[in-house]
């Protein structure tokens, strides 16, 4: 078990990381419409960066082995039951701060050169602010209660950003699957919060801060842990777009591309990993739970990328490769690596949002064209968005000394050191579909000739630096993230030793050979290189770029084995159905009639009552005597 | 000397007299004056025990209880001629519009 925490020291800054983006959000609300486009959206970016700028001296002024703590105010009170609004910050909550604040700063800038011609400029970041701040409440809250609060609105900002474009009905149905999704996961994970807190409660203790759960949980017993972590994970695999709860994702695309980039890619959906990790102390407690996220974690993996080999929008295809990576993280997880989930969710941050700004650029500058069929040879007339997006490419394919190489390796090694020989072969499978959709993504996109129409080929433009200076530096970061979870026969982990307190471990015992770590690298980059290859044969070249195939497979791929239809069929229609049974029978019959039922009975009762009261006055004097005696009656007979 | 039980049997007498007065009686004004019966009964009782126990609280309650009826009979009579203006009968089986 972890060695609790040993320095709390009290920082009564933290408080201003999440209120900061809050108040500059609530500013806009009032003033934003009226001071225009262009300041509204100032004032949220320099907010984000503020906060970035607090984090970052947070981050500095950490200890290696210390927590802070940020004591606001009692919420809840109830006898020994506490819950504080109270903001903790250790080593994994100031990994994740950086990246909400970082990335999140980066896609503000970007914003504001992206939606500089939409109406809804100061409502896009109000809600961008508003999900700023929830995300940090959710990362820094230091209990369960907290942290779904943060959950949950992270939640309700997606459904608003999913949405944002409200007039197409289709945006506000994809917003709306999203938000129901995501409840499904929800409900599990609140039963979980309520199981662990009434069977911690049953022990005498009532908890829901994190160090305390952290120090009581081996009081509740096995089975109990099982079915909590179970629960928990149900939520975790909401949050995070994993089998079977990942549908909503791939529409999520509905949304303006920044949000897909912050909210569908680099902060939101990994939540569920970062809940799993922030109560890593319960899940290595259930023998039964981690294995089983792992295989969840692995199947997604795999089954988003294969669905992803045949995407034509460019934004549903990092949508499958989110959903993909996302399940390299489940399966770090499962298999007890959570530094290095972190650790992917930290570079996978950069090059997804990269990819995904990058595909926002590409968008832009065809006039809201997705469709990669109607791209191709972009390379010329967007030189830096190509360069960001080759760069990110590399990345999540897992080219050697770019950020995604360290990541996902180090999750293969640690499967393969875990002898979970099944989950790794699928990971290096998805590690070569993942490099053939993204290099066939970059060969349709940027290469051969550009098959767009007269009128958007006579548009073609650079997007504004505003833009791509987002991209530089993300690409930047795509390749250099990484450099910090360097394996140990390059120059070792800082991330690791960064990580240790909170995660524990360090596992120095018996140390694979640094030979047969080099080997299953080899075999993941074999496996890489054949995806790249086969991707150029089939799409590098300038005049094959457009896919022709429509076999059986293929279109399975494209509707992503008819999930969607399937969920219609066997959820949404009987739903439906039941619904509308509910209403058209059961809801005027039973519940009506039960209503009108008690008020009829009420008024036959009343009819023959009110006969009694006739309106002549001498009447009620004589019920007034009666009364009068009565009583008198009552109280002589007493004495 | 007449001993206190007469007192308070006519004071019941006249008590019941008008509460059956109250209770029965066709119209408004001998209601009223039914009701000052009632009063006057339980006068009498106050100043019976004032009497027979040699205290001056029962008699100074009387005061208080006449003062109340000389402004119950006042705007008593005032109703009951307003009444009487609006539909030319005092017989209380009449007024029966205050029900359901």
């Amino acid at each position: 078990m972890v060695a609790s925490t040993a320095t709390v020291a009290a920082v009564d800054v933290l408080r201003w990381i999440p209120l900061i983006p809050l108040s500059a959000g609530l500013f806009n609300v009032f003033f934003g419409r009226r001071l225009g486009s262009k300041t509204a959206g100032s004032i949220a970016t320099a907010a984000v960066g503020v906060s970035f700028g607090v984090a970052l001296y947070v981050f500095w002024r950490l200890p290696a082995t210390g927590v802070f703590r940020d004591l606001w105010y009692t919420w809840i009170e109830s006898g020994s039951f506490q819950v504080n609004i109270a903001f903790q910050v250790d080593a994994l909550s100031s990994v994740m701060l950086l990246i909400v604040t970082g990335i999140g700063f980066l896609i503000h800038i970007y914003s504001m050169g992206y939606m500089a011609h939409d109406d809804g400029v100061a409502r896009f970041f109000i809600y961008l602010n508003l999900f700023i701040f929830f995300m940090l409440l959710l990362v820094m809250a230091d209990n369960l209660l907290l942290l779904f609060v943060g959950w949950e609105g992270v939640g309700l900002c997606s459904y608003l950003l999913i949405g944002f474009w409200y007039q197409d009905p289709k945006n506000v149905i994809a917003g709306n699957k999203a938000f129901i999704v995501n409840r499904i996961g929800d409900f599990g994970f609140i039963l979980g919060i309520f199981l662990l807190v009434t069977e911690l409660g049953r022990q005498g203790i009532w908890t829901l801060e994190f160090t305390e759960l952290q120090k009581h949980v081996q009081l509740i017993t096995p089975a109990k842990i099982t079915l909590i972590t179970l629960l928990l994970s149900v939520g975790a695999a909401g949050k995070s777009a994993q089998i079977p709860l990942f549908v909503w994702l791939p529409d999520a695309m509905a949304g303006p591309t920044p949000v897909s980039a912050l909210i569908h890619a680099a902060t939101m959906v990994t939540a569920g990993v970062y809940m799993v990790a922030r109560l890593h102390f319960l899940f290595i407690l259930a023998p039964y739970t981690l294995p089983i996220i792992a295989v969840v974690g692995a199947a997604t993996a795999f089954f988003a990328a294969t669905v992803a080999l045949a995407q034509n929008d460019i934004k549903k295809v990092l949508a499958y490769s989110t959903v993909s990576q996302l399940g390299y993280m489940f399966l770090a997880v499962g298999i007890g690596a959570f530094s290095a989930a972190i650790f992917h969710l930290f570079t996978h941050a950069f090059f997804k949002a990269c990819l995904f700004l990058g595909s926002g650029s590409v968008i832009h500058a065809l006039q809201g064209e997705q469709d990669m069929r109607k791209m191709g040879g972009l390379k010329s007339a967007m030189p830096q968005t190509y360069w960001t997006y080759l760069i990110a490419t590399l990345a999540i394919a897992g080219i050697p000394f770019t950020a995604g190489f360290f990541s996902k390796d180090l999750i293969l090694w640690k499967a393969f050191e875990d002898k979970s020989y099944g989950l790794w072969s699928i990971g290096i499978i998805t590690a070569g579909l993942t490099a053939f959709y993204m290099f066939r993504q970059l060969f349709m996109v940027f290469h051969g000739n550009l098959r767009a129409d007269d009128h958007t080929k006579a548009h073609i433009h650079e997007s504004p630096p505003l833009m791509t200076v987002s991209l530089v530096i993300l690409a930047v970061g795509s390749i250099f993230s990484g450099w910090l979870g360097a394996p140990e026969y390059l120059w070792g982990s800082v991330w690791d030793q960064w990580l240790q307190p909170v995660f524990g471990g360090g596992h120095a015992a018996e140390h694979a050979p640094v030979t047969t770590e080099l080997l299953v690298t080899a075999i993941t980059l074999a496996v890489v290189a054949l995806g790249i290859y086969l991707a150029y044969a089939r799409y590098g070249r300038a005049e094959a770029a457009v896919p022709a195939t429509a076999g059986g497979i293929y279109r399975l791929l494209l509707d992503s084995y008819h999930i969607d239809d399937a969920y219609d069929r066997l959820v949404v229609r009987p739903f439906t159905v039941a619904s509308d049974w509910l209403a058209r029978v059961f809801d005027p019959g039973v519940i009506d009639g039960l209503i009108n039922g008690v008020a009829k009975l009420i008024r036959g009762f009343s009819l023959i009552w009110r006969e009694s009261q006739t309106g002549n006055i001498q009447h009620y004097l004589i019920g007034f005597l009666a009364g009068t005696l009565a009583l008198l009656f009552y109280y002589l007979r007493q004495q | 000397m007449v001993p206190l039980e007469y007192y308070l049997f006519l004071s019941a007498i006249i008590f019941a007299i008008g509460v059956i007065g109250v209770l029965i009686r066709r119209n408004l004004i001998v209601v009223l004056m039914s009701i000052e019966l009632m009063l006057n009964a339980v006068n009498l009782t106050f100043i019976a025990f004032s009497n027979s126990l040699g205290s001056m609280d029962g008699q100074v309650i009387v005061f208080f209880v006449m003062a109340v009826a000389a402004a119950e009979a006042v705007v008593g009579l005032a109703i009951i001629i307003s009444v009487f203006r609006h539909r030319q009968s005092l017989d209380p089986q009449e007024m029966q519009l205050l029900k359901w």
